[in-house]
């Protein structure tokens, strides 16, 4: 394959003031020599004297009422110095994408009546070391009265399921509305016109982030009411601002040290640790460090929804596709975290990058007895991606087209109207295209070569 | 059981610290002795994270008791650099953007050091083989072993010029 110029001149010269002196340029990174050197510090490259760690007795059920807790055996332990329950904390419910507006405050730091997923983090045990609090909190007894759980989210969303979340629905509510909708033109009318209709379902599995480096934080009581917390968020202001509103802080007690981060790709985004972290230093007066091990990362930290999708379109024989129907499921699991927004963002994706005179979509966000999804690398976009293209390889294939030509047919051009009604500009998929067939050594018909983004002549 | 005192040979340097029986190299590393470049990503052997050499050989710091090393010299990458002379790996590493977000690099390098060790002149699969129990999840795999092929073929050339001034 050849080389990409850094800058190739040849589209949209007018377009453009080509004085890019970083782009297409190597610049060394910042922290390369301190990662090579080990003198990078992660929050974990410190102890400090006194520190307490905090170990999670955890949910053994995925939906279950919490009938007692009896803490005699764990606080037997030799090093055990305290529990915290949700009565500790000073306003236990939330929701972290509170900071931008989204209700309701579904979630409790620790669950008060009943648990919503296995994993769940019930009670937090504080001891002097890591293993006297491990030791602990697995002698926390924890007495359940299991309830029906829910695994799938269109079980969920059928008369009769149970009900798992307290506002009495297994969905999020957007503006009233059972599921993010986008109506643009008349989908039905599209199909009856259409020469074919193609309908497809594709679905996805939850996919952990699985970084080298688990979720963590250590706190510092500054001893003047302040705290400082270490932390490997990739978010500092959503876990100071989550965490202030928790404990009923003013915004400046807290310190947010963070920045490195060893692996995040969306896991460390949520406001988990910091708060029941924050919390302990303030009732022991006593550093308190709160790390998942590698089994917490993987089953209990935030993965990638799993989604459902079905993809239906009305095509015509010569490639223009004149109506695309989305239904699509994102199983947020048992919180709401980020996956109200993600849903939001997959219906704004849809219909894809393409120009389609009909689109409808209803995108539902659908609580579940699994573990909380969250942000991950695109969430939201990814999976939809997966699933349109995957469905333009198939419609290309029913047609006998080249699936390349049959998506520059349908790619949107600059001024075209979106589904969701934003203009769109700046467009260049048509370019790539052409740009991606030359390298692969694909001679594109002349109509195709002569395709530009900034105009619908060929299509 | 009560503590003990373990004397320990780390970089080139003896050092004698208390540890509880069953403490692994890897907390007595970093706990210890501060030496926190080897990281605990797992703490079950699967991540390679905590790699350290142990008499030149590439060990999971995780799995081994710090009392079984006795007098065998340990390597961290704290140890690597001669003052602001970066090993030639370490360079490769910088100049090959093998480095994303830093976690695994620690034990990505002495992974490496340790290959070199016992084959100056690795092919791309020896190289793949021997981080085969690394796991980088910005998953920057083939920077990583274009570098270390890159720091293998100039130590390679080091060696001939030294010999051949010999």
């Amino acid at each position: 394959m050849q080389d990409l110029e850094k800058i190739d001149t040849r589209f949209f010269s007018a377009e453009r003031e080509a004085h890019l002196d970083v782009v297409g340029e190597t610049v060394p990174r910042v922290d390369a020599r301190s990662h090579v050197t080990g003198k990078t510090q992660f929050y974990e490259d410190m102890t400090l004297p006194g520190m307490l760690h905090l170990k999670m007795a955890r949910s053994t059920r995925h939906h279950a009422l919490i009938r007692k807790i009896d803490l005699k055996a764990a606080e037997k332990v030799p090093g055990f110095v305290r529990a915290l329950t949700h009565k500790d904390v000073p306003n236990n419910w939330y929701t972290i994408l509170r900071l931008i507006g989204v209700e309701p405050n579904d979630e409790p730091v620790l669950p008060e009546d009943r648990v919503l997923f296995a994993g769940e983090q019930i009670v937090a045990i504080l001891a002097d070391t890591a293993a006297a609090a491990g030791e602990a909190a697995s002698k926390v007894k924890i007495e359940y009265k299991d309830l029906p759980a829910v695994f799938d989210v269109e079980e969920a969303l059928k008369p009769g399921a149970p009900i798992i979340k307290p506002h009495g629905k297994n969905y999020f509510v957007y503006e009233g509305h059972h599921c993010r909708r986008i109506r643009f033109g008349d989908v039905e009318k599209g199909f009856a016109s259409a020469d074919h209709v193609i309908e497809h379902r594709y679905q996805s599995a939850p996919i952990e982030h699985a970084p080298t480096e688990t979720t963590g934080c250590i706190v510092k009581p500054e001893g003047n009411g302040r705290f400082t917390i270490h932390s490997n968020t990739q978010a500092c202001y959503f876990t100071l601002d989550n965490a202030a509103l928790i404990l009923g802080l003013p915004f400046n007690k807290l310190r947010v040290v963070g920045g490195t981060v060893g692996g995040g790709f969306g896991g460390k985004v949520d406001v988990i640790v910091e708060p029941i972290a924050i919390l302990a230093a303030m009732l022991t007066g006593r550093p308190v460090k709160y790390a998942y091990s590698r089994e917490e990362e993987m089953q209990v930290s935030s993965p990638r929804a799993a989604e459902r999708i079905t993809i239906k379109d009305g095509v015509m024989k010569d490639g223009r596709i004149v109506a695309r129907k989305v239904t699509l499921y994102v199983d947020a699991g048992a919180y709401s975290r980020h996956s109200p927004y993600g849903t939001t963002k997959a219906a704004a994706h849809m219909p894809g990058p393409y120009s389609i005179p009909n689109v409808w979509v209803d995108a539902h966000c659908v609580y579940t007895n699994r573990t909380p999804s969250s942000a991950m690398r695109g969430f939201g976009v990814t999976i939809g991606d997966f699933a349109l293209e995957s469905q333009m390889d198939r419609i290309a294939r029913f047609l006998k087209m080249d699936p390349v030509e049959f998506r520059m047919l349908n790619a949107y051009r600059d001024g075209d109207t979106k589904a969701h009604r934003k203009k769109a500009e700046g467009c260049a998929l048509v370019e790539v295209m052409q740009k991606a067939a030359e390298m692969t050594g694909r001679t594109l018909p002349e109509r195709f070569r002569k395709m530009s983004s900034l105009s619908r002549e060929g299509i | 059981m009560s503590s003990s005192v373990v004397t320990l040979n780390v970089n080139g340097e003896s050092r004698e610290f208390l540890c509880r029986p069953g403490t692994t190299l890897l907390d007595a590393l970093r706990d210890s002795l501060s030496l926190t470049a080897a990281k605990k990503g797992c703490a079950q052997g699967s991540c390679g994270t905590c790699t350290v050499l142990v008499e030149g050989r590439a060990v999971f710091a995780c799995l081994v008791p710090v009392e079984t090393i006795g007098s065998r010299p340990v390597e961290t990458l704290e140890g690597l650099a001669a003052g602001e002379a970066l090993h030639p790996l370490q360079a490769a590493f910088i100049e090959g953007f093998a480095t994303q977000c830093g976690f695994c690099t620690s034990g990505m390098i002495l992974a490496a050091k340790a290959l070199l060790r016992a084959s100056p002149d690795p092919t791309r699969a020896d190289v793949v083989r021997a981080i085969s129990g690394n796991v980088c999840r910005c998953t920057g795999y083939e920077a990583i072993v274009d570098a270390i092929l890159m720091a293998a073929a100039r130590l390679r050339k080091t060696a001939t010029r030294k010999r051949a001034a010999e």
